[in-house]
């Protein structure tokens, strides 16, 4: 069960209509590293965790990942609400807007569509959540990226947050595998 | 204290819950840190009671039933938490 609070997570601001900023940080929407495979990711891996404190990072992270995706979605729809069709053209974002105006869509800023063989669930939870603290690496790295392109200080605020979610969750995970490992290696029966 | 208006109420409730949310995953990992147990309950406290503030002024936060709407169904008054400006 998953209950909505009507608010974001951190403070959504835009200085204004910006398609070429928004073409760039819709990757965190539903791009490989973004955060809607993060949230699926951890949610769908936590079923197979063998500790239930790792079936609690994977749920409140993956929780987490959700909110984040609310706050990379509020960013894209106010950066692309009031934008002149001559903007989104100067963008290069004339493919997106004859399939989708200026809705919400998970691609990448190429407009690649999200697929889920950007995430992995092996049922073996030392690589899983290996591949959880290299997710949150890849994560903080695009944040980077997208801090370099943006032009707009309000979203560049907003985008540092973002970018410090990812250290500290990779934290908690790094934490997490050392707990299953030991927890792993206690119960082995030679 | 002056009462907060809407804006301060809901960036205070952010500012609360954001704590929550990553005392509790650290707290995921060191359940036996009784500092940051502490810190959270003085925090889950705090945020309870400024959410009560503003659902009695500005309407539910939370729905299926986590908070009551008084009068009327008040959930699909308010703006959506992406509607944050004009």
């Amino acid at each position: 069960m998953w209950v909505y609070e009507k608010k974001l997570e951190y403070p959504v601001k835009v200085s204004g209509p910006n398609p070429k900023l928004a073409k760039a940080v819709i990757t965190q929407y539903g791009g490989p590293d973004g955060e809607l495979g993060a949230s699926l990711r951890y949610l769908t891996q936590r079923y197979s965790m063998p500790t239930s404190q790792a079936k609690g990072v994977l749920t409140d992270i993956g929780t987490e990942e959700l909110a984040h995706m609310e706050i990379v979605a509020a960013i894209v729809y106010n950066l692309l609400k009031n934008a002149p069709l001559e903007q989104i053209k100067a963008a290069g974002m004339e493919g997106y807007y004859a399939d989708h105006d200026r809705s919400l869509f998970f691609v990448n800023g190429d407009g690649v569509p999200w697929v889920a063989a950007y995430i992995q669930s092996k049922g073996d939870p030392i690589a899983d959540l290996h591949e959880d603290m290299a997710a949150e690496e890849k994560a903080r790295s695009t944040y980077e990226h997208l801090i370099n392109l943006s032009d707009d200080p309000d979203v560049t605020d907003v985008l540092r947050f973002l970018r410090e979610r990812e250290v500290v969750h990779f934290q908690r995970f790094g934490e997490t595998l050392n707990i299953v490992q030991e927890h792993l290696s206690s119960r082995k029966i030679w | 204290m002056r009462a907060m208006n809407k804006d301060e109420l809901m960036l205070r409730i952010q500012a609360l819950e954001f704590t929550a949310v990553d005392l509790n995953l650290y707290l995921d990992t060191h359940p036996c840190d009784a500092r940051a147990l502490a810190d959270y309950n003085q925090v889950a406290a705090a945020l309870a009671q400024t959410i009560a503030a503003y659902e009695q002024m500005y309407g539910p936060l939370t729905n299926f039933g986590r908070s009551q709407s008084c009068g009327r169904w008040a959930w699909v008054e308010q703006p959506w938490p992406w509607e944050t400006q004009g």
